[in-house]
């Protein structure tokens, strides 16, 4: 068994009166690959969004690297060192250019030396296969480059975790593609990830184990070769049977 | 053929198109200039005779003194929009503040003064402001028209904390949860990933609040600043308060004002076009 990296134990959230998430536990080890999959509105994505402290939430517990989140006295600049988010409408800041996106958290928030930085965003908007497009605008760009813009701006913060909310839902179909070969690749090179997202074949090939939630729950887990041959809750079974 | 619209969907479009603000074109300067010509021929056929000059006359003679008043116009309402700028972007930002109390104050003050005439608020101040101004061993005379300024500076403040709030609550919540999640602080996020976007909405309503202050300067001649209206007036007394002066004159006047700031207009509605087009 791998060094547990991300931890989640009992997690309970809820807005208002409605509980969204009803007491998740999962462990993500150091370079896995963690899918989650499940109808809409089950609470996938508040639940990677409590993970780095963007919702806060009751009850629970969520450590990463050893860093409780459920803390008061939480050193979130500490935990978002750690943590890289990616979102489905990808966030770019509309007025830099591709390259300043990548290059102002490392700048402004790590207090790195520009020169430096400026060569390492080269490098991984190269990575993310942008050479050539650093000086454009996000609104220059099509949906399939900007998502991988915001890629390349989470990996300049040196992540250990990068959490992925649904990236390629907002995309076109022909674009999907160059997006997941990317997430690919990093997952191959050992990045721990977690993954929301629908794209079952995707998660087939990456996924260490595949999730399957529903309203708050996880009802399932499994490496993907038996998550997908053999489901064993009737849920989703016919979560299954709709999306494949 | 002509579609036939049922009136709810017409009256929807019209007012989509056209907020009840004020839209100069130059349609309407040319509407106000031939109906002073026309005003300006007819009260001059009708007038003239030996012992009274003609309107044209009348205009040139007092064109300097007017433009003069007018000219204390444009100050009043340039100092009473920095004025009202600064303190209603510290305003603004308050209304956005995590800080509650802060935050309820800035709400209190902003509806207090939005929602107050603004004839009201120049009154205020020129009663509740001193003649004299005591400051170490200087004595300054306060004359009016600076208590005008600050009259007029504070309706302008909370509808610039208005435009602050709504600019930077128009950019999409992904903003802030990406730069949060990239360990920005809020001080940061603000300045450096909301406010330059924001600033870029700001600036049509901005220009726009501006346009309306101009118009709204003529109220200090109610609270006895030598303005262009009241400057106006006395001509009109100077003149020996000729009726068939009356039209020509304020209608001078309006042209004046239309001059001024349909070009602010004009280059208001091109910005929010292309903002619009860009977003």
């Amino acid at each position: 068994m791998v060094e547990a990296l991300l931890v989640i134990d009992n997690l309970h959230k809820r807005f208002g009166n409605v509980e969204v998430i009803k007491g998740v536990s999962l462990t993500v080890g150091k370079g896995e690959v963690a899918c989650i999959i499940g109808p809409s509105g089950s609470g996938k994505s508040t639940l990677i969004r409590c993970v780095n402290a963007l919702v806060p939430f009751e009850q629970g517990s969520v450590t990463v690297l050893g860093i409780e989140v459920n803390d008061p006295k939480l050193d979130k600049l500490k935990l978002r060192k750690h943590v890289g988010m990616v979102f489905q409408q990808y966030n770019l800041f509309p007025h830099r250019t591709a390259l300043q996106n990548v290059m102002m958290a490392p700048i402004q928030v790590l207090k790195r030396n520009k020169a430096e930085v400026e060569a390492e965003a080269y490098a991984l908007l190269k990575k993310v296969r942008l050479e050539g497009k650093e000086h454009s605008y996000p609104g220059e760009l099509s949906g399939g480059q900007q998502q991988r813009v915001a890629i390349a701006r989470s990996l300049a913060m040196k992540p250990d975790l990068m959490l992925f909310d649904e990236v390629t839902a907002a995309l076109d179909p022909e674009t999907v593609g160059e997006v997941l070969i990317t997430i690919r690749q990093l997952a191959e090179e050992g990045m721990t990830c977690v993954l929301v997202t629908h794209e079952m074949g995707f998660a087939r090939e990456v996924a260490n184990e595949v999730y399957f939630t529903d309203r708050g729950v996880i009802v399932e887990h499994a490496p993907p070769a038996s998550f997908f041959t053999n489901p064993t809750d009737p849920r989703t079974k016919a979560f299954l049977s709709q999306v494949l | 053929m002509r579609v036939i619209l049922p009136l709810p969907e017409v009256l929807q479009r019209e007012s989509s198109r056209a907020l009840p603000v004020m839209r100069l074109s130059w349609r309407h300067g040319i509407l106000l200039a031939g109906l002073l010509c026309l005003f300006t021929i007819a009260a001059d056929a009708a007038g003239t005779s030996p012992i009274r000059s003609s309107v044209f006359a009348v205009l040139a003679r007092w064109t300097p003194l007017l433009l003069h008043g007018f000219a204390l116009n444009i100050l009043i309402s340039v100092l009473s929009m920095a004025i009202g700028t600064a303190l209603g972007a510290f305003l603004g930002l308050a209304l956005i503040s995590p800080d509650r109390p802060l935050r309820g104050t800035a709400w209190g003050v902003t509806q207090f003064f939005r929602n107050a005439p603004w004839l009201v608020l120049l009154f205020f101040m020129i009663f509740i402001l001193p003649y004299h101004l005591h400051i170490g061993s200087f004595d300054f005379v306060l004359p009016d028209w600076s208590k005008a300024v600050i009259g007029l500076s504070l309706p302008v403040m909370a509808n610039v904390a208005e435009i602050v709030r709504g600019g930077v609550q128009s950019i999409p919540n992904g903003q802030w949860e990406a730069s949060e999640s990239l360990g920005f602080t809020r001080h940061q996020q603000l300045w450096m990933i909301i406010l330059p976007q924001a600033i870029r909405r700001m600036l049509p309503p901005w220009m726009n609040l501006y346009a309306i202050l101009t118009t709204s300067t003529t109220l200090a001649s109610i609270v006895g600043v030598n303005d262009v209206v009241t400057l106006a007036g006395q001509v009109l007394s100077a003149e020996g308060s000729r009726p068939d002066l009356l039209a020509p004159i304020y209608g001078y006047v309006l042209v004046m004002f239309y001059i001024y700031i349909y070009p602010i207009a004009w280059a208001t509605r091109r910005l929010e076009h292309k903002y619009q087009v860009r977003n």
